[in-house]
């Protein structure tokens, strides 16, 4: 280390101390002692290297143009632990300076709110609302993700509240697996869930989620979503989204049944005034099946559904 | 009307710079810019061969500064990387350049700290031969092209990495294809099978920026005068962030005679692309008493800027319509020379990308390891192609079969009626220097996933790798630089220049900057005489602030630990 020092700044023949940054102080000793001319001429290659265009050509190394057949084979050298401006401006200066640039260069940390659903529902009966957002925060890879979703009829108490808080890690990709907690804080009893999931863009870019949870009960359910941008026109964009809820056993607590428990299928329609600012129209059939549809009648309600629903699509 | 003034210039042994914030005004809008005395661009700066300069650079914003002299040769601690070749220039802060001026030609200078560049921050400089010039001319403009928006560069940024395609305007829709516009069903599902899209030519468009020539938008018209009859050289700089544009002057000829600053045969052409940190000089041979248009258009066709050459002020040539918009195609993909003999992508069916039809595929000269041709599909994430790049969640794809596009015409000029300049058409005027065969090889990979928004040179950004790529002193080495993703990246690497392998041995260019083709690979034999650290990067600004970064160092082979 303290020979490769010694080396550069003899090179330079500067004085170390003068090259510090200040107000006033000026570069002395530029000459680097070599030609002031761009050929490349100087300090004899340390590696013997063939002149000219010979047909010693290396097995396997035929990778350039035509004629270039002989480049050779020499091993790289080693990458030096040490920095060649240490030698030259003060380490602990330089030292920040780098930190700062790796900090620059690709270490994004950032973050992203986005309600995909905010919504009115007409319904037949009650209308309602609906909302369905996350946010995230962290980098390229590792990220804290808060969903939440839930709707509720106008003048009644809300039907459903859930939140998510999730690790999120990106693994390929398109591709990213999810760990975490679902609390559902309506309806009651309120459930707490461990959360397993995947998330992420699968071909034809249809964005996917998949999630199993398992209740602080014992009670092992699931959740798929998928939708799809389609693209009408510039700023027209046409939605259509599925969900999918799967049960392992009956809850009758919350009114679930075992097997498929409830799907739902929707088209909204988009106009992206803004990216970030979207207001838009739409329709959604849902479905309770089965035992959840069972409890749902002995509730007085209809296990099936056509909304048609208007809201605003947005993110910051 | 139209705008004569030419921008300051300074010269000398002794020049101050002063870095600030300034307004400016675009399309009739104020904006925050970052300035050098108090101008944007800067003043050009005038030098001469053999002359040692000093610059005095003071930094009056309230963050941290630094300009990098684009091209020039010099010591690594005078080449304004903050954390790389010097700490930086803080607030309030001066520093004092000091170098001999080496070399002659048009080159450019531009903050190497934070967004500063994409707000402003950069100028001309121009040098003049010790001796007599080869290039005969009887006036000279410098032009500057470059991207503003009003959109803080961090917020640019911000929203790709929430939505990789924000800006992009011009995607495939439905309704283009009832219009029966653009790829057919069967290539857009194939394109969406691969979560890929052939429109995604550029990441920043016209959405949000403004297209400038030399600080002003077209409405302001700026202007360089001649006398018909005379050789006028046109000094071309891009300036800009994040935009490659295409340069042409409808009814002038141009003759290219230098690129990135070192003369190059003189050659005829219409048209010419200019990636990101390039120059160009062209001389122009303008014979009657008209105006002629200098045409920048952005090579996603998002918009253009247009500059008028004229005997006087106050004229202004017609400004042709913008171009349609290019799509990307297999190539571009990186599965190689694809093009059938009949003519075109149009026809093919991709989708069966199998068996019979890979046997009209052009193979001559490209390394294909990783095709699985009997299989009957290209892989596009196969590690085989490229062991030593490190495959996460940053590397969406892998070119199966990169080839060399040095001698193709760049994207979205494939098919005009008249000539374009390649990689190839550039021909030092003086032989190479160095004849020696590379003593050994290195594979680079550019690689990126556009949805995260990652960019990275074999799969690592810098700030998971931030181990320098090391050369010996003096040491040739060929550098193959291969795409993997598709869009074309200018890849700079300071304190050199190095010659770009075309078809033109003993004459290959000498450049600073090269532009990898999507898809495509570059290969430059560098002879690595800069002691010292030096920075090497993409010169898309927010692709290196994503990651595409290293540091190359240079040293003498008995300092090596």
């Amino acid at each position: 280390m303290k020979t490769i020092l010694l080396a550069a700044v003899t090179a330079f023949a500067l004085p170390v101390p003068a090259m510090a940054q200040s107000d006033t102080q000026s570069m002395p000793g530029m000459d680097m002692g070599q030609k002031p001319v761009p050929p490349k001429e100087q300090a004899a290659p340390p590696i013997p290297a063939p002149t000219g265009k010979t047909d010693d050509a290396m097995p396997g190394m035929d990778m350039g143009q035509p004629g270039d057949t002989s480049i050779g084979a020499a091993p790289a050298p080693a990458p030096p632990d040490d920095h060649a401006a240490d030698a030259l401006f003060d380490p602990a200066k330089m030292a920040r300076a780098r930190a700062a640039l790796r900090q620059e260069n690709g270490a994004f940390s950032g973050s992203m709110v986005r309600f995909d659903l905010a919504e009115l529902q007409v319904r037949n009966g009650s209308d309602g609302y609906r909302w369905e957002g996350e946010g995230w925060f962290g980098g390229d890879i590792d990220r804290l993700v808060i969903r939440s979703k839930g709707e509720g009829s106008f003048g009644q108490r809300i039907e459903k509240v859930e939140v998510q808080a999730l690790y999120s890690r990106a693994i390929s990709p398109f591709w990213n697996v999810q760990v975490g907690l679902r609390h559902d804080i309506v309806p009651n009893p309120s459930r707490t869930y461990a959360v397993v999931g995947i998330e992420g863009i699968a071909p034809y870019w249809l964005h996917s989620t998949g999630q199993v949870f398992l209740s602080n009960k014992g009670e092992l359910l699931a959740r798929i979503e998928g939708s799809y941008d389609e693209r009408i026109t510039q700023r027209l964009i046409l939605q259509p989204r599925a969900e999918l809820d799967l049960s392992a056993q009956d809850v009758p607590a919350s009114g679930i049944g075992s097997g498929l428990s409830s799907f739902e299928l929707g088209a909204r329609l988009r106009y992206e005034i803004r990216r970030e600012f979207a207001p838009y129209i739409g329709v959604e059939w849902s479905r309770k099946a089965s035992g959840t549809a069972r409890y749902s009648r002995l509730r007085g309600e209809d296990p099936s559904a056509v909304n048609f629903v208007g809201g605003v699509r947005f993110w910051f | 009307m139209g705008l004569g003034a030419p921008m300051a210039t300074v010269s000398g042994e002794d020049i101050q710079l002063d870095i600030g914030h300034v307004m400016i005004s675009v399309g009739g809008r104020e904006g925050h810019a970052v300035g050098i005395n108090g101008t944007v661009p800067g003043p050009v700066i005038r030098l001469k061969e053999g002359q040692k300069v000093r610059l005095a650079v003071s930094n009056s914003l309230g963050e941290e500064s630094s300009i990098h002299w684009h091209g020039l040769l010099l010591p690594f601690q005078m080449d304004g990387v903050p954390g790389v070749s010097f700490p930086g220039i803080g607030a309030g802060k001066t520093f004092n350049y000091e170098f001999p001026v080496r070399q002659s030609g048009t080159y450019w200078y531009h903050s190497h700290s934070g967004m500063q560049e994409a707000m402003g921050m950069y100028g001309a400089i121009v040098i003049d031969p010790a001796g007599p010039d080869p290039v005969a001319y009887d006036r000279e403009h410098v032009i500057i092209l470059a991207d503003w928006s009003f959109l803080h560069p961090h917020m640019i940024l911000r929203k790709l990495k929430a939505q990789g395609g924000y800006f992009n305007m011009q995607r495939q829709t439905l309704s283009g294809l009832i219009a029966g516009k653009d790829q057919s069903a069967a290539d857009r599902r194939m394109w969406a099978k691969m979560r890929m899209d052939p429109t995604d030519i550029s990441d920043v468009t016209g959405s949000t920026y403004h297209y400038l020539v030399n600080g002003h938008d077209s409405t302001a018209n700026w202007t360089g005068l001649f006398a018909p009859g005379e050789r006028v050289r046109l000094r071309i700089i891009n300036a800009s962030a994040m935009t490659n544009f295409n340069v042409r002057i409808p009814g002038l000829p141009m003759t290219v005679v230098a690129a990135d600053g070192q003369n190059v045969q003189p050659v005829e052409i219409d048209e010419f692309q200019i990636a990101i940190a390039e120059t160009y000089d062209v001389i122009v041979e303008p014979k009657g008493d008209e105006a002629y248009g200098l045409i920048a258009e952005a090579i996603d066709r998002s918009g253009q800027v247009r500059a008028t050459l004229a005997p006087r002020l106050g004229m202004v040539a017609p400004i042709p319509p913008i171009r349609e918009r290019p799509l990307l195609t297999m190539k571009d993909m990186g599965m190689g020379d694809m093009d059938m003999s009949g003519g075109g992508m149009a026809g093919m069916d991709h989708s069966k990308m199998s068996g019979g039809d890979t046997a009209g595929m052009d193979m001559s000269g490209s390394a294909m390891p990783a095709m699985d041709m009997s299989g009957g599909s290209m892989k596009m994430r196969d590690p085989s192609v490229a062991p030593q790049v490190k495959l996460g969640p940053g590397v969406a794809t892998l070119s199966p079969m990169p080839i060399d596009r040095t001698g193709e015409r760049p994207t979205g000029l494939e098919k005009v009626d008249h000539r374009v300049l390649t990689y190839h058409d550039l021909k030092s005027l003086t032989p190479n220097s160095d004849a020696r065969v590379p003593s050994r090889e290195l594979d680079i990979h550019l690689t990126a996933n556009m949805e995260r928004y990652m960019w990275s040179f074999d799969g690592e950004k810098f700030s998971d790798n931030t181990t320098p790529i090391p050369f010996r002193l003096g040491e040739r080495v060929r550098v193959n630089l291969i795409n993997d993703t598709m869009m074309p990246h200018p890849i700079h690497l300071h304190g050199h220049f190095f010659e770009v392998v075309t078809g033109n041995p003993g004459h290959y260019p000498m450049k600073h900057t090269v532009n990898v083709l999507p898809g495509g690979k570059v290969s430059f034999d560098l002879t690595a005489d800069g002691l010292g650290d030096w920075a090497f990067h993409c010169h898309m600004l927010l692709h290196m602030m994503a990651g595409m970064f290293r540091v190359v160092t240079v040293r003498r082979e008995e300092d090596a630990a």
